[in-house]
């Protein structure tokens, strides 16, 4: 799960991360009487949606009046950002942060994640702030510094007194970064984070080490026990068929293409997908109804890729492996007899019961094509789109 | 031999009142599994299936001399109930449980290192199908009748696509002699590398199948493995060539981060290892075939 910037900020202030002064406003009058509050000078406008790469896509405006400040906010509440890392739709802005400008000497990266082959926490940080860890990786692999971090004791001072020296940081400084980055680990660690991103982090000309943008996700399994991080969510920012789906226990993720799929497991969902680009079509989304795939899982699925307008063909492939094929074929059924398909429908059942499975859907007056195997499966889909 | 589990491994159940935990226990003393009792604290003395119930792992090892365990235990006591199989002396532990956070694998595999390597655990999944040696043991929720009993080692993050695997190779009249599902989680017990290394050292095993799909490291790991130590031929098909950067795929581990972790890499990686790819998921037993008969194993 993703939060916002501005609530990422908040929860690493609480962790003793220093971040510039700022505050979260809904309306230009809201904006401009932030902006007075919270004084100086310069302020910065900043568009709050789940996308890094806002500031070339116009999300972040910088001003130089309060009047000014109203007027960004203006330009940006409810317009869509779009960003190369949001697609072509874009993400609806009805929040925007306003603080402080900050007197930027160097901008710095700083990210942690867990790293899968060595199963620890690791502290990834560069001098090259700003850009993303990708371009670093590309452009300036040599000034990155990895720090693996032993859950079981969490950082030592002088593990991030390391990287702060590794990123030339001055010595009157050092304990300053030091607090950030534990600051940071802490807050990753105990609340069941998987990422913490500031970038930039930046030394400042008055001497202060600062979070100026932050990003954090969170891991979904972990939602039981983090309430407080589970009501920052945002459904605003998410695909409303996600939405849809996820509320209902689906796995669903939307694409590009036309046809649409319902297949249970993760895996088998992916290969399916595969197997109809290679047939030369385009799925139009990733849903995997879990492994039971029950007759009510059948019908929110259906229900869930009725809503999605892209969809043109609809390619079921059932593993049955516990649950049998004909009680997923009654499910078929069942969902049909509720939800009103105008496409063709390809069906692929496999496992236990697979016969019996297919007598009831033949013997059902539901319109369909039958498939036996997945590559047969994804060329009639394919063929059907006409 | 088949791996890890035998015609007369003792399992136990954790989580064994549960429904879940009752239903896929039943199934597995159905397909022949030697299923000596199960654990649910606070209903020690009961007897449920016709098994006596324990209130702790260890009093359960010591009463029945069970040596593995399947867990069934929801998400947020599971990493509890593993470091407790692991502390009882239990050898192989199989997590079941779909949705047990990162943060509590970590502590789980932190906590293992504890034991000295003749003790230590071996940990499986979770979120996993289980593992199955054909005409043997079950130790999971698979179809069982979909396996043939054979020489194949299958090993895969996805139970389903294991399934469609197994299928094929049914089909084709090729049998498997121990499936793994080591589950789709961004952390896992085992990893593919651990599996194939065991695969290699299994007379009965002439050839394994890898199925792994997008994120992580684990499958050209295991690549890596393959090409430096093994002597038996490895096939794999690597799922999720249409999925996008950075989107979560239904498994919490199956998502591009980093370069190496998405469908085209990890297949071009592999090839670099001299592993035989499937290049789709329906070719995956017409794949072992062709291996097999260039290979004159069948």
């Amino acid at each position: 799960m993703d939060i916002h910037e501005y609530q990422a900020k908040k929860i690493l202030s609480d962790f003793g991360v220093k971040i510039p002064t700022g505050g979260i406003v809904y309306s230009p009058e809201n904006a401009e009487n932030k902006a007075r509050e919270i004084g100086g000078s310069k302020w910065v406008v900043k568009a709050q949606v789940h996308s890094g790469a806002r500031g070339k896509a116009g999300g972040i405006i910088i001003c130089n009046s309060p009047l000014e400040v109203a007027d960004a906010t203006d330009k940006l509440l409810g317009k869509k950002l779009i960003t190369n890392q949001t697609g072509p739709e874009g993400k609806i802005i009805n929040r925007i942060y306003i603080e402080e400008a900050t007197d930027i000497k160097h901008e710095l990266y700083l990210g942690l994640v867990f790293d899968r082959s060595s199963e620890s926490i690791m502290v990834v940080a560069s001098t090259e702030g700003g850009m993303s860890v990708e371009e670093i990786s590309k452009e300036k692999p040599e000034t990155i510094i990895r720090s693996k971090i032993e859950v079981a004791v969490g950082i030592q001072q002088f593990q991030a007194r390391e990287i702060a020296f590794g990123l030339g940081i001055e010595s009157k400084l050092i304990s300053r970064a030091a607090n950030t980055i534990i600051g940071c680990y802490k807050a990753f660690s105990e609340l069941d984070a998987t990422m913490v991103e500031v970038n930039p982090l930046v030394v400042s000309h008055q001497d202060e080490i600062l979070a100026l943008d932050c990003k954090m996700s969170f891991d979904n399994n972990a939602m039981f026990r983090r309430d407080e991080i589970a009501e920052l969510r945002d459904k605003t920012q998410e695909n409303s068929n996600e939405v849809y789906a996820s509320d209902r226990g689906m796995n669903y993720v939307s694409l590009d293409g036309n046809i649409g799929n319902i297949i249970n497991g993760a895996g088998l969902a992916m290969a399916s997908m595969d197997m109809i680009k290679l047939a030369g079509g385009q799925p139009a989304n990733f849903l995997d109804v879990g492994g039971g795939a029950t007759p009510e899982k059948i019908v929110k699925a259906f229900k869930l890729i009725s809503m999605d307008t892209k969809v043109k063909v609809i390619l079921v492939n059932i593993f049955a492996g516990i649950n049998r094929c004909d009680w997923v074929a009654e499910g078929i059924v069942q969902a049909l007899s509720k939800i009103e398909i105008k496409h063709p429908l390809v069906i692929r059942l496999a496992g236990t019961n697979v016969e019996k499975g297919n007598e009831i859907l033949k013997k059902s007056n539901i319109n369909y094509i039958e498939a036996s195997t997945l590559e047969d499966a994804a060329n009639k889909a394919v063929n059907a789109l006409g | 031999m088949s791996i890890i589990i035998h015609k007369n491994t003792k399992i136990l159940v954790q989580g064994f009142t549960g429904k879940i935990g009752s239903f896929h226990a039943e199934e597995m003393i159905k397909y022949g599994s030697n299923v000596v009792g199960g654990v649910t604290p606070g209903k020690g003395g009961m007897t449920h299936l016709n098994l006596p119930v324990f209130n702790t792992v260890k009093e359960a090892v010591d009463q029945t001399g069970a040596s593995t365990s399947i867990l069934f235990v929801p998400p947020a006591f599971a990493a509890d109930s593993a470091m407790e199989a692991a502390d009882a002396g239990i050898k192989t532990c199989v997590a079941i449980t779909d949705g047990i956070p990162s943060h509590d694998m970590v502590k789980i595999k932190r906590y293992m290192r504890r034991y000295p390597k003749d003790k230590k655990m071996g940990l499986v999944g979770p979120n996993c199908a289980g593992i199955i040696s054909p005409g043997k043991s079950m130790l999971g929720i698979m179809p069982g009748h979909i396996y043939k009993e054979g020489k194949i080692g299958i090993v895969s993050r996805s139970g389903t696509l294991g399934y469609e695997a197994a299928q094929q190779l049914k089909d084709l009249e090729i049998g498997v002699s121990t499936s793994v599902g080591i589950g789709g989680d961004p952390i896992n017990g085992s990893s593919f590398r651990d599996i194939i290394e065991k695969f290699e050292n299994d007379d009965e095993t002439i050839a394994v199948l890898m199925i792994g799909e997008i994120g992580g490291p684990q499958e050209v790991e295991a690549g890596q493995f393959a090409k430096e130590n093994m002597s038996k031929p490895v096939i794999a098909y690597i799922a999720g060539l249409t999925a996008p950067k950075g989107r979560v795929m239904g498994h919490a581990g199956a998502i591009v981060s980093a370069y190496g972790e998405s469908a085209i890499e990890k297949v071009e990686l592999l090839k670099e290892c001299g592993v035989t790819i499937s290049k789709n998921p329906s070719v995956m037993g017409d794949t072992v075939k062709k291996v097999l008969v260039e290979n004159n194993l069948n």
